[in-house]
């Protein structure tokens, strides 16, 4: 079992980075599509030989640092934006497992009975990582982007908790494993939870720093935001950390309300375990696929909002809309059970 | 006052219904919009596999043409750089010696004749003012370069091909209705 446990460590962290690799040429060629182009296409077939490319270049740039830069916690910011980016897919359940042998193996590397409250934690400490970061530059644009960084993370973390303090209640569990079982096969908390979905997905995206929340690297206002000082492979980790995190957030969208690795019809009986199993672990792929294609196909649709709208949206919007949320699903939960 | 174009809409700042407040709809059909061009047939031309398609009578880089033996048409009258409105040719005439008949079609003949590519606007006029066909504009591009030099563009790269077979085809350029208008006496050129 601790074996099993390893592999899927190491099989989860290489797919998480090979997918992060990935999203950065469907988000050029994407957004090339969305503009009537073709997008990257020289190198290797299709461009599939871009990521590579672009790695090897990211490698071969000057590392630079700025002469007043603190030294420590310059390296720092980068390292813990990809630490923590990547520590949140722990607790995700990858698929509904296979049988080998008399043992079940379930695609998940740590069920702790906490593990939403484990993500809400994780992501609050991916605040850091940016904040050192803008801090760190000692450049008066970083430190700019730094402040919103924070400030709009703060904020949309509230209406992201209450969002899913109501999926909670549901399913009676903070688990992770618990939430995706309770939507066994159609039976999705997206039925159930429109209005919840909608609220979970904005402050995802604004978790993310993507478009239409990407003040804190907006380049007309702020040069390149948090990490205008950073180069070489330390603004690739800034860079790469933020495609992981839309990796981990579109797998917390599918499992939060698409039912993750459940799919209709699991139950039939022409169906064996495994390849339950199987099928299940690429619907859930088919899912993030799906949230990653609508997280660049929604940043290359939208303007970037302005700060105070934001705040407006954050606050006065998005936190009194999930209270409300919150509340039906009680009282609808009481009335009903 | 009639609208420009057909897309053109009227403004004003009417205050926002509910459902537009919302915001979502709005969101929505800029998606359905962005989608639409996702699938729709892509502006690019893949430069070096594929090339734009020129008109037959594209006037980009020049020819010195030579004669069905093989001989040098042009004649060094230099009509063609008087004609120049950019001023961009320069040659410089010599008279054909014995034995070199083969070579030369005229007994005057250009020992230099530059052009030079940066100052060419490509109007056309040397090939309208020139009396033995001996200059044409081909649809080949002028190559891009570092340094200006390479932009003279001297006998070297201009004369075509004495082998028959690599000959530059200007048929196009040089129709029946050219070959008439040349001969119009009346034409300012012609006198």
């Amino acid at each position: 079992m601790v074996l099993f446990k390893l592999i899927l460590i190491v099989s989860i962290l290489l797919i998480s980075l090979v997918i992060a690799m990935y999203s950065t040429l469907f988000e050029r060629k994407i957004a090339g599509f969305f503009q009537d182009r073709f997008g990257p296409d020289r190198a290797g077939p299709g461009g599939l030989l871009q990521p590579l490319a672009d790695g090897v270049k990211l490698f071969f740039k000057e590392e630079f640092m700025p002469a007043k830069a603190d030294k420590f916690l310059y390296i720092m910011g980068p390292s813990l934006t990809m630490l923590v980016a990547l520590l949140t897919s722990a607790i995700i359940p990858w698929g509904p497992g296979i049988t080998v042998k008399g043992t079940h193996y379930y695609f998940q590397v740590a069920d702790i009975n906490i593990g939403v409250l484990y993500s809400f934690a994780v992501v609050s400490v991916g605040v850091y990582g940016i904040m050192i970061g803008g801090w760190a530059s000692n450049n008066k644009f970083s430190l700019l982007g730094a402040i919103r960084a924070s400030s709009q993370m703060i904020s949309y973390e509230l209406a992201m908790g209450l969002s899913i303090i109501a999926v909670v209640m549901m399913t009676g569990s903070l688990s992770l494993k618990d939430i995706v079982e309770g939507q066994h096969g159609f039976n999705w908390n997206i039925w159930y939870q429109p209005l919840g979905f909608i609220i979970f997905l904005v402050c995802a995206y604004a978790e993310c720093n993507r478009s239409p929340f990407d003040l804190p690297e907006c380049e007309t206002e702020l040069v390149g935001g948090y990490h205008t000082e950073y180069s070489s492979m330390k603004l690739g980790f800034y860079l790469f950390a933020e495609y992981i995190n839309m990796f981990i957030s579109s797998a917390m969208i599918s499992t939060l309300y698409f039912g993750g690795y459940n799919f209709p019809f699991m139950d039939s009986h022409a169906l064996s375990v495994n390849a339950v199993g199987i099928i299940g672990t690429t619907v859930l792929f088919l899912k993030i696929s799906f949230f990653g294609f609508l997280y660049m196909w929604i940043r290359w649709t939208l303007p970037r909002f302005r700060y105070d709208q934001l705040m407006y949206l954050g606050w006065k919007k998005l936190i009194p809309i999930a209270i409300v949320n919150m509340i039906i699903t009680g009282l609808v939960i009481m009335i009903f059970r | 006052m009639n609208p420009l174009t057909k897309r053109s809409k009227i403004v004003s700042d009417k205050k926002m219904t509910q459902l537009e407040r919302l915001y979502l709809p709005g969101i929505i059909s800029g998606m359905a919009i962005t989608l639409k061009h996702f699938f729709s047939r892509k502006a690019t031309i893949r430069y070096p596999e594929k090339k734009r398609e020129f008109s037959e009578i594209y006037r980009a880089r020049h020819v010195l043409k030579r004669d069905d033996e093989g001989r040098e048409r042009c004649t060094a009258c230099g009509l063609c750089a008087l004609s120049c409105p950019a001023e961009a040719i320069t040659m410089v005439a010599d008279e054909r010696k014995p034995g070199e008949e083969h070579l030369y079609r005229e007994e005057k003949y250009a020992r230099i004749y530059e052009i030079d590519m940066l100052r060419c606007i490509f109007c056309g006029l040397c090939e309208e003012a020139c009396p033995k066909e001996a200059i044409f504009l081909t649809k080949e591009i002028v190559r891009s370069g570092y340094v200006r030099d390479v932009f003279i563009y001297g006998k070297d790269r201009l004369l075509e091909p004495a082998d028959p077979d690599k000959r530059i085809d200007i048929s196009k350029r040089q129709t029946p209705e050219v070959i008439e208008f040349k001969r119009d006496k009346n034409q300012r050129h012609n006198k």
